[in-house]
């Protein structure tokens, strides 16, 4: 029922939950939690069919977070959605609490995969669009990898399973903000030409703008439709959307903002909150 | 002794995985090795609950964990090597820490894989996976207790890792033998020395003890087919009863069955030790009867280390 605009809405709220954990914690990785949060909302909002007050439905779709270390993002949808409570967000990456670095599946209620070991996650989410297809159930699988996980060997071996699996309930975006910890993927380690690869690999692959509440929303539709083959959407981010000093800036992978730095961050969020909330209230 | 009826452990877990198919609804993967870890049993008459992974373990073992998540009970196998080495990592974040309910069926472990030499003949995997939380591993001796280990595994909540090797070895148990997860398990009385084996070596101590006893030294012989958690309960009595402790394992003395019972005798009852395992090297090839003279793993050599762990204790 949401409109894009609500979508986008959320999707800042997210950021801005994000910026709140990292900070509480003066610790965790900003970058690659603000480029996908669009996607986030949209999954959660949108796209997902989950239920907070029954986690553990077993008909419930599942999403993994294959690059763990974006667990600021995540725990800010689960928040916005209902999984936990907004105030436990402060409480990242303490010993007192269950807002662990990288995700944890028994501690969270709505995180369904334990990662931050880059390429185990998408493994995983094999495993449980596999389970569906053994116990012919209809539910659908979907994860997020970055673009530097891809560098990761295992991905491709997940790449080839599914493909050889069929796993055409499985849905995969890469967060392609092209910035890894220490720089520019193609630099790092080059992993591009992502969409030939997947291509050649035999999945459905789509391109869009991981900023575009439309394309985000069509391009899971798409992969819906796709049979046969599982679907990875290719998604052009911006690393560090939506905090001006922080987008592009390899710098913001895993630092967390200073009070002075943090302020800004939270003006900027919040002007575009209320820009966005204006929209909505037309 | 000639017809005594030998199976590789590695044929109990393909034929227990077959049998408890019937039984229990369990996954069964495979990276591209069913036929050697014989998982191939399964595959035959469970098709459709048979996924093989290719050559690629990391993926298989992510996988399982990714099904154990959606309530599937999972066995995924290779060679010990591929499942503890290569597989480390995989076994650790994505099934130990979150607790899945994935079962490891490690086939080829020890030097007793032969002819295949170093590269194959893995000798850390119970070190490698004994310093994992929530990790219970299983060491058979026998067909009969790799079988009843396979169930044992189905009815534990967790993850769990199964050792079986590729030679043929003795049966040592009939089919009245209760396998009780945990406890060791008293194969002979004797107050003088305690042989503690895992694995093929349970036999092998056997035989030691009975060149022992021409020798008028009573050895009392414990299997200890659960390596974790390890019963400390037998090992400290043995230490009290007899003061002197033997090792045997089919593994580096370092981080196997030799250094569990030492830090269980260094906090409760210290007595006389000595290890027999492969001396912290690699193996070589070979036919395995040739490699445990090699690399000490015979009855003589478990005889004279219990010679000298009595001569310790006086």
């Amino acid at each position: 029922m949401s409109n894009n605009t609500n979508l986008e809405l959320t999707a800042y709220k997210i950021r801005k939950h994000a910026i709140d954990g990292v900070y509480s914690a003066s610790s965790g990785h900003p970058g690659g939690s603000l480029s996908i949060a669009d996607i986030l909302s949209v999954l959660y909002f949108d796209e997902m069919n989950i239920d907070p007050k029954n986690p553990k439905d077993p008909s419930r779709d599942r999403f993994v977070l294959s690059k763990g270390h974006c667990a600021p993002a995540l725990y800010g949808a689960l928040a916005e959605r209902g999984f936990i409570p907004t105030e436990d967000i402060k409480t990242f990456r303490r010993t007192d609490s269950y807002l662990q670095g990288h995700p944890d599946m028994k501690g969270t209620p709505g995180v369904e995969m334990s990662t931050g070991s880059l390429g185990q996650g998408i493994c995983a989410a094999n495993g449980m669009a596999l389970a569906a297809k053994l116990d012919n159930k209809d539910y659908r699988v979907y994860a997020i990898l970055g673009d530097g996980e891809l560098e990761e060997g295992q991905v491709w071996e997940a790449a080839m399973f599914a493909a050889h699996y069929n796993l055409d309930n499985l849905c995969a975006f890469v967060d392609f903000n092209g910035l890894q910890i220490d720089g520019d993927i193609t630099k790092v380690m080059n992993p591009t030409p992502i969409d030939k690869k997947f291509e050649a690999f035999n999945w459905n692959v789509i391109i869009i703008d991981a900023h575009n509440i439309e394309e985000i929303k069509n391009a899971l539709k798409k992969a819906k439709e796709t049979k046969g083959k599982p679907t990875v959407i290719i998604a052009n981010s911006v690393k560090g959307k939506g905090v001006s000093y922080m987008e592009n800036n390899a710098a913001w992978h895993g630092a967390a903002p200073k009070e002075d730095e943090y302020n800004q961050a939270i003006k900027e969020l919040d002007a575009k909150i209320a820009e966005l909330e204006a929209k909505v209230n037309g | 002794m000639a017809d005594i009826k030998k199976i590789a452990t590695r044929e109990s877990y393909g034929a227990a995985l077959a049998e408890f198919g019937e039984k229990y609804d369990i996954i069964v993967m495979d990276a591209d090795l069913s036929k050697s870890t014989k998982t191939d049993t399964f595959k035959k008459k469970f098709p459709e609950r048979f996924i093989n992974c290719g050559i690629a373990e990391a993926s298989m073992l992510s996988a399982a964990a990714g099904l154990a998540t959606c309530g599937k009970i999972v066995f995924a196998s290779s060679f010990a090597m591929f499942a503890a080495g290569r597989a480390f990592e995989q076994i650790r974040n994505s099934i130990c820490y979150p607790k899945l309910n994935v079962k490891i069926g490690a086939t080829h472990a020890g030097i007793s894989v032969g002819e295949d030499g170093a590269t194959h003949q893995c000798l850390e995997d119970i070190g490698i996976m004994r310093t994992l939380p929530n990790m219970v591993i299983l060491n058979p001796a026998d067909d009969t207790e790799a079988k009843a280990a396979v169930e044992a595994a189905i009815k534990h909540e967790g993850p769990v890792y199964l050792r079986f090797g590729r030679l043929a070895v003795p049966v040592l148990y009939d089919d009245t033998y209760k396998f009780e997860l945990g406890k060791g398990v008293q194969l002979k009385e004797g107050n003088d020395v305690t042989l503690v084996a895992t694995g093929l070596l349970v036999e092998t101590a056997l035989n030691a003890a009975e060149l022992l006893k021409q020798e008028g030294i009573n050895a009392r012989v414990i299997n200890i087919h659960t390596i974790k958690p390890i019963d400390k309960e037998i090992i400290t009595k043995a230490s009290l009863e007899t003061g002197a402790i033997v090792t045997c394992e089919e593994h580096n003395v370092i981080g196997g069955l030799g250094s569990a019972v030492a830090e269980v005798l260094c906090e409760n009852a210290p007595c006389a030790l000595q290890r027999i395992g492969t001396q912290d090297v690699f193996g070589r090839s070979g036919k395995p009867n040739e490699l445990f003279e090699i690399y000490g793993l015979t009855a003589e050599a478990i005889r004279d280390a219990a010679k000298k762990a009595i001569a310790l204790k006086k």
